[in-house]
């Protein structure tokens, strides 16, 4: 009967214009649309799976601003059971550091977890690297960029896909897992579940709350910081033609032009 | 001069050009020192090539436990290193594994962590990382404020340039590992590479997309690639599709290329695809849609069917190379 967590952030929508904001560089949260990214569907998607497997409740955990509540409520909508947000002024421009720090907390609120679920990486900044820094934190195993879980008593094993190939997995609980991009296909929320999940519970916290002290987290106390960020002028189109049984040959001499081949 | 620890990414013996980029890099900061975590032997085989890039030292961690066990014996030695030479920064290749072994590392050092650098400066003291966001959108530089630098860095951000260096060997004790905190590994089945170059590592890529419509016609692709030296790509509409494997998705969420030339073959140019290819320096790109997006980024492109052009060009570039 594991008790999991997932992890879910809300992220600039890849689909629309992603800027950082003139004053501090941090993400302009304003300009792109935000949603729940992607790889966080997937793993609530597995968190279901595993539950409809072996029962347990499905927390869900997001630190981020107000707005955040929307990525929640859809996760909501897909089935799990509760929400927690951290949700502070204080935390804004916060590091990976931080951001470990205050997850780890806020897992400590959630009675008996057994299992902490994520993303393997962010679409944002693309860190790849929370669930490793909380399996740290927390001092449990991790496996991560999961392809394949399974749960047997307090025993779990995960097929972990990377660049380098597969490598076999296995642990005991509580353990840190994230998923990758081909675990599963996220159901979508039905009626039922959006309406349902507008009356589940969902608690917000302070970093006060969680026993953090507001100076340590966000902008001032990161451990690190933005110096300067430069926009890269877009790229311009340049020839185009039609094919009639020359493209082929064109590109050619357009590589020869340009000393590629 | 301060040291500047260098992650040694290999396997069965053989560096991965990352390393070299990472050794390159270590120079702009102080001297390098290439720290091997690996099975017995390793230190052996890799040593001369790391000496070829200007490692100054070597620091040998060699045990059983390192292969396995998933990530925490890398962060077990390189933390042992952080407090017994503090060195000025750590270098880390930002690949799946690397970007786990930097995190733990910095939470156990107290450090602060950049990420996906694509380069790295001394300014005033500081280490600087240089980082280029949102699929190329920013370039960013960032300091850390505490701790020990540690860096996480692209492979192919940094071109690797020899440097003749000591390579003087250290051996490492690799600590007991913890195996309530660990993760056995109890099996492998690693991608067996073939005679191509490594995506993230080619100076020419050529991608595929849905438009080449079936596993066995990504023959084209691979056969322009073949004749180009270059990698073979594809998006992610493919991947899904099962006409090519994942480890070769170019985009937001899979592998981010800079390379000389990036040849784009029925790929549309969705913005995520882009956001993992539109810093190569050349793009050419062939789609019979006129509409389709990727000729927005395209330095040459062409309206027309890809299996009419593609073998085309594949017959012209035999012939000018042979
Ligand atoms: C969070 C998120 C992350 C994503 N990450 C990635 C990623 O990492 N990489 C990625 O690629 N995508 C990614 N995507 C998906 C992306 O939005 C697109 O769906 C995908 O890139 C489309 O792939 P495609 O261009 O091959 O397919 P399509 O958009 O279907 O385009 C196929 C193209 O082929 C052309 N074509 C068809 N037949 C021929 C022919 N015979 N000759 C010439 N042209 C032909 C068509 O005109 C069309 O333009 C992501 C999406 C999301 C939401
Ligand atoms: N602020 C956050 N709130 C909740 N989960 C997070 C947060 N940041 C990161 N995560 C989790 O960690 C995963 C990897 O993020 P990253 O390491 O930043 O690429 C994400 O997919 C989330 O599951």
């Amino acid at each position: 009967m594991p008790n999991i967590v997932v992890l879910v952030k809300q992220v600039p929508d890849t689909y629309s214009e992603r800027k950082l904001s003139d004053a501090d560089h941090t993400l302009d949260r304003e300009s792109a649309d935000a949603v729940l990214d992607e790889i966080n569907e997937r793993a609530v998607e597995e968190a279901l799976l595993l539950k409809e497997a072996h029962g347990g409740d499905v927390t869900v955990l997001s630190v981020g601003p107000d707005r955040a509540t929307d990525a929640i409520r859809k996760a909501l909508s897909m089935g799990a059971d509760k929400a927690v947000h951290v949700s502070d002024p204080a935390l804004h421009g916060a590091c990976l550091l931080q951001t470990t720090r205050v997850l780890a907390a806020a897992i400590g609120k959630v009675d008996g977890v057994d299992l902490v679920i994520a993303g393997n990486e962010a679409t944002d900044g693309r860190g790849g690297a929370v669930p490793a820094m909380l399996a740290e934190v927390l001092g449990y195993p991790q496996l991560t960029h999961a392809r394949k879980v399974t749960v047997d008593g307090s025993t779990i094993t995960v097929v972990r896909e990377t660049d380098t190939g597969l490598t076999h997995l296995r642990a005991s609980l509580p353990a840190v897992v994230s998923v990758g991009e081909k675990i599963n296909e996220p159901r979508y929320p039905s009626f039922k579940g959006i309406m349902a999940a507008k009356k589940k519970p969902v608690e917000t916290y302070t970093v006060a709350d969680l026993g953090i002290d507001a100076a340590e987290v966000g902008l001032a106390g990161a451990s690190t910081s933005v110096l300067e960020a430069t926009p890269k002028p877009p790229r311009s189109a340049g020839t185009r033609v039609e094919d009639s049984g020359d493209g082929g040959a064109k590109i050619a001499e357009f590589l020869v032009g340009q000393k590629l081949i | 001069m301060s040291e500047v620890l260098v992650l040694v990414d290999e396997v069965d013996g053989e560096v991965k050009k990352v390393t070299f980029e990472l050794l390159t890099a270590a120079r702009e900061l102080g001297e390098p020192a290439a720290v091997v975590v690996a099975a017995p032997g390793t230190a052996a085989k890799v040593k001369e090539s790391l000496a070829a890039y200007g490692a100054a030292k070597v620091y040998v961690a060699e045990s059983d436990d390192v292969p396995g066990y998933l990530v925490t014996p890398k962060v077990d030695v390189l933390a042992v290193l952080v407090g017994a030479a503090s060195p000025a920064a750590v270098l880390v290749p930002a690949t799946a594994e690397g970007k786990e072994v930097a995190g733990r590392l910095a939470v156990r050092t107290g450090s602060g962590l950049l990420i996906e650098a694509v380069g790295v400066e001394s300014a005033g003291g500081d280490v600087v990382g240089v980082q280029s966001i949102f699929g190329g959108a920013f370039t960013v530089k960032a300091k850390v404020n505490r701790g020990t630098p540690i860096v996480t860095v692209r492979p192919g951000g940094v071109e690797a340039v020899q440097a003749p260096g000591a390579a003087v060997e250290e051996s490492v004790k690799v600590p007991e590992v913890d195996a309530a905190k660990a993760t056995k590994i109890t099996g492998q089945e690693p991608v067996v590479g073939g005679d191509r170059p490594e995506l993230t590592e080619a100076s020419v890529v050529v991608s595929g997309g849905r438009g080449v419509g079936s596993a066995e016609k990504f023959e084209v692709v691979e056969k322009l690639a073949d004749a180009l030296g270059a990698a073979v790509g594809a998006s992610r509409a493919a991947v899904d599709s099962g006409y090519y494997p994942a480890q070769f998705q170019v985009g937001q969420t899979g592998k981010t290329v800079s390379p000389q030339l990036y040849v784009a073959l029925g790929i549309s140019g969705a913005i995520q695809h882009r956001a993992g290819m539109q810093t190569a320096k050349t793009i050419v790109a062939v789609n019979k849609d006129a509409e389709a997006p990727i000729f927005e980024i395209a330095d040459f492109g062409v309206v027309g069917d890809l299996f009419a052009v593609a073998p085309v060009l594949t017959d012209e570039v035999t012939k000018r190379k042979g």
